[in-house]
C-alpha cells in the first residue's frame, strides 16, 4: 500500500517506521530541512523536504496514487488542509489527521476526514486510568465518539447504593451491562442491587454522561472524594 | 449588522475600521495585543486578544448570529480552519478566507468556501498594468458560483452546506 505521511515529528517518524516494517511503501513530507535530514539518517531516503500543505508538493509526493494520506504535524490547521486537499484534489480514499485540540475532532469528521488521531485525548485517558479512584473513567469511544464506554466506581455516598438498575433515572440510550464486584465479574440484571465498592461498566451517549454520573456517583465533592480515599 | 474578523494585520485592521465607521458592529481578534496598534485609537469596535481558530473563543466573542466572518490572519491554513468553523459549526453564512497560495485558494473555492487570494490579485493587477489580458479568476472575493467581484454584503443564497456535500462525496 502506498502511504503519504505529512509531518516528520515524533508521531510521523515512528508511524513511518512501523509502516515500513510492515512492508508498506511510503514517503514523508517534512518542511524543516534539519528534521528531514534526521529522518533520512534514521529511515533512509523516504523523505521529501517539502511543505505538505502545498498542492504541488502533494502532487510531487504522488498523492494521487496514495491509498492513505496521514497528516500528523503539530498544527491542526495544517493537518486539516492536507486531508482536505488529499481528499478533494487528489481523490485519496482514506485520510487520517492528528488533532491536537480535542474540540476540533467533530469539525474534522464533519469536513470529511476519515480517521482522527488525538494524542491529547489519549494522554488524558491514560492519566485518568492512572488515578486510582476517579469514579468515572472513559475507557473507549464508540461510533465515532457518539457513544462512550465508561467505568463508574460506586462510592459509599453514591445514590445507587442499595438500589436496582430500574430504580435509577438513567439517560436515554444508556445501558449498564457489567458489574465488577471484588474478584467477580457478572452481568448486570434487573435484580442486581448495587453496593459501595462496585464498579459498573456502562455504555452511554456522550451527552448523557453528566446524568449518568449523578445517578451512579452522586453530585458533590468528586475531586475531594477522589483525593481523600 | 455584525462582523467578526480574525487577524488584525493591515488588511484586518483596515477592514475593521471601515466597517465600524459606517456603523456596523465589529469584533476583531488577534493572538497578539501588539497587532491592535494598527487600529485607530478611537476604533469603535471590540478588539479581543485570543486564538480565532479555537471554537470556544469564537463562541465567547459572539460568533453565533454574526452576519459576516473574515479569516484574515497571515496563515492560509489557519484561515481555512477558522472559516470552516464559522461556516460549518456556527452557521455563519457570509464567510471569507484569505488564502495566499493560489493552488489552495482554487481548491477551497471549488469546495464552496469564498476565498480571496492576494497573490493572484496582485499578479493580475501588475500584468494588466503591463498590458496583458486580465485573469478572469482574479477578481475580488471568489466563491464557487460567481466568479465576478462579489461584495461581502450580498448573500445570493450562496451554497450553504456546499462544503459539507463535497466533503461527503
Amino acid at each position: 500500500m502506498y502511504i503519504v505521511v505529512v509531518g516528520g515529528g515524533k508521531v510521523g517518524y515512528y508511524l513511518a517506521k512501523e509502516l515500513l516494517e510492515a512492508g508498506h511503501e511510503l514517503v514523508i513530507l517534512e518542511k524543516s530541512s534539519d528534521r528531514a535530514r534526521q529522518i533520512a539518517d534514521g529511515l533512509g531516503s523516504i523523505v521529501l523536504n517539502r511543505d505538505g500543505c502545498e498542492g504541488k508538493h502533494l502532487a510531487e509526493a504522488g498523492a494521487n496514487r496514495a491509498a492513505i494520506v496521514a497528516a500528523v504535524t503539530g498544527d491542526d490547521e495544517d493537518n486539516l488542509v492536507v486531508c482536505q486537499m488529499a481528499k478533494h484534489h487528489f481523490d485519496v480514499p482514506r485520510t487520517i489527521a492528528r488533532v491536537n485540540n480535542p474540540k476540533n475532532e467533530e469539525l474534522f469528521r464533519h469536513l470529511g476526514v476519515d480517521e482522527i488521531i488525538s494524542p491529547t485525548r489519549m494522554a488524558l485517558a491514560s492519566i485518568e486510568q492512572d488515578i486510582p479512584v476517579h469514579e468515572l473513567l472513559h475507557l473507549a469511544q464508540l461510533m465515532g465518539g457518539e457513544m462512550e464506554l465508561v467505568e463508574a466506581q460506586i462510592g459509599e455516598d453514591s445514590p445507587a447504593v442499595g438500589r436496582r438498575p430500574s430504580d435509577l433515572n438513567l439517560p436515554e440510550g444508556c445501558s449498564l451491562f457489567l458489574l465488577l464486584r471484588g474478584e467477580s465479574v457478572q452481568p448486570i440484571k434487573s435484580d442486581t442491587v448495587f453496593q459501595a465498592g462496585d464498579k459498573v461498566l456502562a455504555v452511554s451517549r456522550s451527552d448523557g454522561e453528566a446524568m449518568l454520573r449523578r445517578q451512579l456517583i452522586g453530585d458533590g465533592e468528586r475531586a475531594g472524594a477522589a483525593v481523600g480515599s | 449588522m455584525r462582523a467578526v474578523i480574525v487577524g488584525c494585520g493591515r488588511v484586518g485592521a483596515g477592514l475593521a475600521e471601515r466597517l465600524a465607521r459606517v456603523g456596523h458592529e465589529v469584533t476583531i481578534i488577534d493572538v497578539s495585543t501588539d497587532a491592535f496598534r494598527r487600529l485607530e485609537e478611537d476604533f469603535p469596535g471590540q478588539a479581543i486578544r485570543a486564538d480565532g481558530t479555537d471554537e470556544d473563543v469564537l463562541r465567547r466573542v459572539g460568533i453565533e448570529g454574526a452576519d459576516w466572518f473574515y479569516a484574515l490572519t497571515e496563515g492560509d491554513n489557519r484561515n481555512v480552519l477558522a472559516a470552516q468553523l464559522a461556516n460549518e459549526t456556527f452557521g455563519v453564512e457570509n464567510v471569507v478566507a484569505k488564502i495566499n497560495d493560489p493552488v489552495r485558494a482554487e481548491a477551497y473555492t471549488m469546495l464552496g468556501l469564498a476565498t480571496i487570494c492576494r497573490t493572484r490579485l496582485l499578479i493580475d493587477a501588475l500584468a494588466r498594468f503591463t498590458g496583458l489580458e486580465p485573469d478572469p479568476g482574479a477578481t475580488g472575493v471568489r466563491d464557487v458560483e460567481s466568479h465576478h467581484d462579489h461584495g461581502p454584503v450580498e448573500s445570493d443564497g450562496g451554497q450553504p452546506g456546499a462544503m459539507a456535500g463535497a466533503a461527503e462525496r
